[in-house]
C-alpha cells in the first residue's frame, strides 16, 4: 500500500524489527499519514463502517458457533438454546442476525456511493470489481447463515434458491445435487451450508484486504471526482479521518443497537420461528430484505433459466459499469441530467425491494418487468449514451479549490495542517 | 438541499428494509386489534401478576394439549419472568411424573419432576398428537409468541420501526382466543373444524378453547379475583405469558439497550466534538 515510508519506530526493539518486518511502517503509511482527499463527506466513512462490521459478524459467529448443532434435528433447539441458556446467548445471536441485515444497510450505501460519484472510474477499475466479488461472497455467507436456524423460511428458502441452479442446461441438476449432498435439502445440505458459512467470511476477509490495497494505489475517490495533485488537496488519514470515521461509526452503531435490543424480530420472517418442516410449505416464501430486489428480478421474467440469467445478471453487470459508463466527468456531483437517472435508479430499486416482497400475480409482475427493465437500461443504455450527450457542470481545477472556492484555493492551510497533525488539541 | 438528501435516502432506506414485514399480507381476516402490553416499549418489563395467571391458564387448559417443550419449570423462578420463588417451582416440579432412565437394570422408570426438567408434554409423540387433534397437530408454545404475525402494511410497518411495535404476535394470538363465533359469515366450516375471525382463512381445527369463569384466579384482598374471570382476561393474560416463554430476556434486553444506547449516544458526543475541534485547524470545513 503506497504513501510515505518514512516511517521509524521509537524505539530500538521497533528498529530492530521494523529491518525484518516492516509491519509498523505499512499500517502508519496506509492508515496514520495516508493523504486522503480533503473533501470527503460522509458517505465515504462506509468503508470503515463495513470493516467494523465484518470483524463484528466474524467474532459474535465464532462464539455462536461453539454452541450451534449442524444438525437437523438440533439446529432449531440449539439457536434457542442460545437464546435461553447460554449467557448473553441472545444479545450474540440478535447481533449477529441483525448485524447481517447492518452490513447490507452499510454495504447498500457504500454501493450507492460509489455509483453517485463514479469511484467505479478510471483508475478504480479492479477496485470497483474486487468489490463486487465482495458483495457477492456477502450474499452467499448471508443467505446460507439464513439456512443455520433451520426454521420453515431457512428450509423454503434454501429449496427455492438452491433450486435455480436447476435451471441451468447440462450441468444444473449436478450443480444442485453438489449443494444439497444428496437429493432433497436435508441434513448434509445444513452441514455444508455451515462449513461454507464459516469459511466464507475469511474469504471475504481475504478479498477486503485485497480491495483496501487497490484503494491504496490510488486513494479515494471524493465528493469532486478529481484526483489529488498537491498537499493542499489532502489530509493526513490520522486524525482528520480517523476521528471522522469514529464519530460515523458510533452513529452507526447506535442504528445497529436500536435494532439489536429493541426490534430484533422487526427485518425477520415470523416464520423462521417454526421449525423447517419439508412437509408444510409457508403461504408465501419470501427472502431476507436485502435480496428482495434481486428476487424480483428473477420472478419478473416468466422463463425459469432467464430468470436465473437475469437475476446473476444484474450483479454481475456491476463488473462492466467502468467501461460502460462514457462520461468523462466523474462525479455526479456535475453532471445534473445523471443525477435525475442515477436518483430513478434508486427509487426503481427500492421498488424492486417491494416487489420481491409481493405474491408474483397480475400488477405486481407488470411492475416488476418495468423496473428490471429500467435496472438494466440504466446500465446498458443510460449510461452509455448520456456519457456521450448531457451538458456537465465545470469542474473544479482541484479539490482544494472544490472546497475553499478559487480564491482560496493558493492557501496552504491544509498542507501546514498536514505537516503538524499533533499541534493542537 | 444537503439535508434533504440525507432524509430522503433514509426514507427510501427505511421503505427498503420494510418491504420484507409486508410479505405475509394477502388474506382477508380483519386486522388483529393492538393491547396494551407492560413489556411494549423501550421500558417495557412483565407483570409478574398477569404472567402467573397466565401460566395458570396455560397450565390449566391450553397444556393439555400444546407442549412447551423448551421451557423448564426452573425458568419460572428466573429473574425477569413470573417471579415464582424456587419452592414453589419445586413443589409444581414433583406434582408431575417424568419418564426417566435407563437405570442401572436397563429400564425406563417414573420419578416426580425436578425443577431442572423441561415443561412434561401432553403427548408422547407427533403422531400421537395428531391422532388425538383430528390429524391436526397442536404447536408447541415455546417460541408461538414470535411465530404468529400479521401484515400491518403500509406506511404502518414503517412507522412501526421507530415506535417499536414489536406485539404483532401477541396481539394475534389475544385476538384469536376471541375470534370463535357460531355466525361463520358464509364461509363453510367442515365437520370437526371451526370458525374463527382471525385465523388466516377463518377455518382453524382448535376448538372455542376458553369460557368466562373456566380458570379461578387469585383473590385479592377484598375477596374477589384480582383480574376479571372473562374469556377477554383470559386471552390477554396467556398471550403475556406465551410472550414471556418466546423470550425470556426481554426485560434484560431492553434494559441492556438502554445503557448501550445511552452509552453511545454521549460517546457520539464526544466523537462530534473532537471532530469539530480536529477539522477546526483547516480552513473551508467545519
Amino acid at each position: 500500500m503506497s504513501g510515505h515510508s518514512n516511517y521509524v519506530p521509537k524505539s530500538a526493539f521497533g528498529r530492530w524489527f521494523e529491518r525484518r518486518l516492516p509491519i509498523m511502517g505499512l499500517i502508519h503509511s496506509s492508515f496514520v499519514v495516508f493523504p486522503n482527499p480533503r473533501n470527503l463527506n460522509y458517505y465515504w466513512t462506509f468503508g470503515g463502517i463495513l470493516a467494523f462490521m465484518l470483524v463484528s459478524q466474524i467474532l459474535t459467529g465464532v462464539v455462536l458457533a461453539m454452541h450451534y448443532a449442524a444438525n437437523v434435528d438440533l439446529a432449531f433447539n440449539s439457536v434457542e438454546q442460545i437464546m435461553r441458556d447460554v449467557n448473553y446467548g441472545w444479545m450474540l445471536r440478535y447481533l449477529h442476525a441483525n448485524g447481517a441485515s447492518m452490513f447490507f444497510v452499510a454495504v447498500y450505501v457504500h454501493i450507492g456511493r460509489g455509483l453517485y460519484y463514479g469511484s467505479y472510474k478510471e483508475p478504480r477499475e479492479v477496485l470497483w470489481i474486487l468489490g463486487v466479488i465482495i458483495f457477492l461472497l456477502m450474499m452467499a455467507t448471508a443467505f446460507m447463515g439464513y439456512v443455520l436456524p433451520w426454521g420453515q423460511m431457512s428450509f423454503w428458502g434454501a429449496t427455492v434458491i438452491t433450486n435455480l441452479f436447476s435451471a441451468l442446461p447440462g450441468v444444473g441438476e449436478t450443480i444442485v445435487t453438489y449443494l444439497w449432498g444428496g437429493y432433497s435439502v436435508g441434513n448434509s445440505t445444513l452441514n455444508r451450508f455451515f462449513s461454507l458459512h464459516y469459511l466464507l467470511p475469511f474469504m471475504i476477509f481475504g478479498v477486503v484486504a485485497l480491495h483496501v490495497w487497490a484503494l491504496h494505489v490510488p486513494g479515494s475517490n471524493n465528493p469532486a471526482g478529481i484526483e489529488k495533485k498537491t498537499d493542499k488537496d489532502t489530509l493526513p488519514f490520522h486524525p482528520y479521518f480517523t476521528i471522522k470515521d469514529a464519530f460515523a461509526l458510533v452513529c452507526f452503531v447506535i442504528f445497529f443497537s436500536w435494532f439489536t435490543f429493541y426490534i430484533p424480530n422487526y427485518l425477520g420472517h415470523a416464520d423462521n420461528y417454526i421449525e423447517a418442516n419439508p412437509a408444510v410449505t409457508p403461504a408465501h416464501i419470501v427472502p431476507e430484505w436485502y435480496f428482495l430486489p434481486f428476487y424480483a428480478i428473477l420472478r419478473a421474467v416468466p422463463d425459469k433459466l432467464l430468470g436465473v440469467l437475469a437475476m446473476f445478471g444484474s450483479i454481475a453487470i456491476l463488473v462492466f459499469l467502468p467501461w460502460l459508463d462514457t462520461s468523462k466527468v466523474r462525479s455526479g456531483a456535475y453532471r445534473p441530467a445523471f443525477r435525475v437517472f442515477f436518483w430513478m435508479f434508486i427509487a426503481n430499486a427500492i421498488v424492486l425491494g417491494w416487489l420481491g416482497a409481493k405474491p408474483p400475480e397480475g400488477l405486481y409482475v407488470i411492475a416488476s418487468r418495468l423496473c428490471t427493465a429500467y435496472y438494466f437500461a440504466y446500465f446498458i443504455v443510460i449510461l452509455p449514451l448520456l456519457g456521450k450527450i448531457e451538458r456537465t457542470l465545470p469542474v473544479p481545477a482541484s479539490i482544494a479549490e472544490a472546497v475553499l472556492g478559487p480564491s482560496g484555493s493558493g492557501s496552504a492551510m491544509a498542507a501546514g495542517a498536514a505537516s503538524s497533525p499533533n499541534s493542537q488539541g | 438541499m444537503k439535508r434533504f438528501k440525507v432524509i430522503a435516502a433514509a426514507i427510501l432506506v427505511s421503505g427498503f428494509m420494510g418491504g420484507a414485514v409486508l410479505a405475509d399480507g394477502g388474506h382477508d381476516t380483519p386486522l388483529p386489534p393492538k393491547n396494551d402490553w407492560t413489556f411494549a416499549g423501550p421500558f417495557g418489563t412483565f407483570d409478574k401478576t398477569q404472567l402467573q395467571r397466565g401460566f395458570k391458564v396455560y397450565r390449566e387448559v391450553c397444556s393439555s394439549c400444546h407442549s412447551m417443550g423448551l421451557v423448564s419449570f426452573r425458568n419460572l423462578a428466573q429473574p425477569g419472568g413470573p417471579g415464582f420463588t424456587e419452592g414453589q417451582v419445586k413443589a409444581l416440579a414433583a406434582s408431575y411424573k417424568v419418564k426417566d432412565g435407563p437405570n442401572d437394570a436397563g429400564e425406563m422408570f417414573e420419578r416426580d419432576g425436578r425443577a431442572a426438567d423441561r415443561w412434561p408434554s401432553p403427548f408422547p409423540n407427533k403422531q400421537a398428537a395428531a391422532a388425538a387433534n383430528g390429524g391436526a397437530i397442536p404447536p408447541d408454545f415455546s417460541v408461538i409468541a414470535k411465530a404468529r404475525s400479521y401484515s400491518r402494511g403500509f406506511p404502518l410497518f414503517l412507522v412501526d420501526m421507530f415506535t417499536q411495535y414489536q406485539e404483532h404476535g401477541v396481539d394475534y394470538i389475544t385476538a384469536l382466543l376471541q375470534g370463535y363465533s357460531d355466525d361463520t359469515h358464509g364461509v363453510e366450516v367442515p365437520a370437526g373444524k371451526y370458525y374463527n375471525t382471525f385465523y388466516p382463512g377463518n377455518v382453524i381445527a382448535m376448538p372455542k378453547p376458553l369460557n368466562d369463569g373456566q380458570v379461578e384466579y387469585p383473590k385479592g384482598a377484598d375477596g374477589r379475583p384480582q383480574a376479571p374471570e372473562t374469556v377477554a382476561q383470559y386471552s390477554k393474560d396467556v398471550s403475556a405469558f406465551l410472550m414471556w416463554a418466546a423470550e425470556p430476556k426481554l426485560e434484560q434486553r431492553k434494559e441492556t439497550g438502554f445503557r448501550v444506547i445511552l452509552f453511545l449516544i454521549v460517546l457520539a458526543g464526544l466523537f462530534y466534538f473532537t471532530k469539530k475541534k480536529i477539522w477546526s485547524r483547516v480552513e473551508g470545513h467545519h
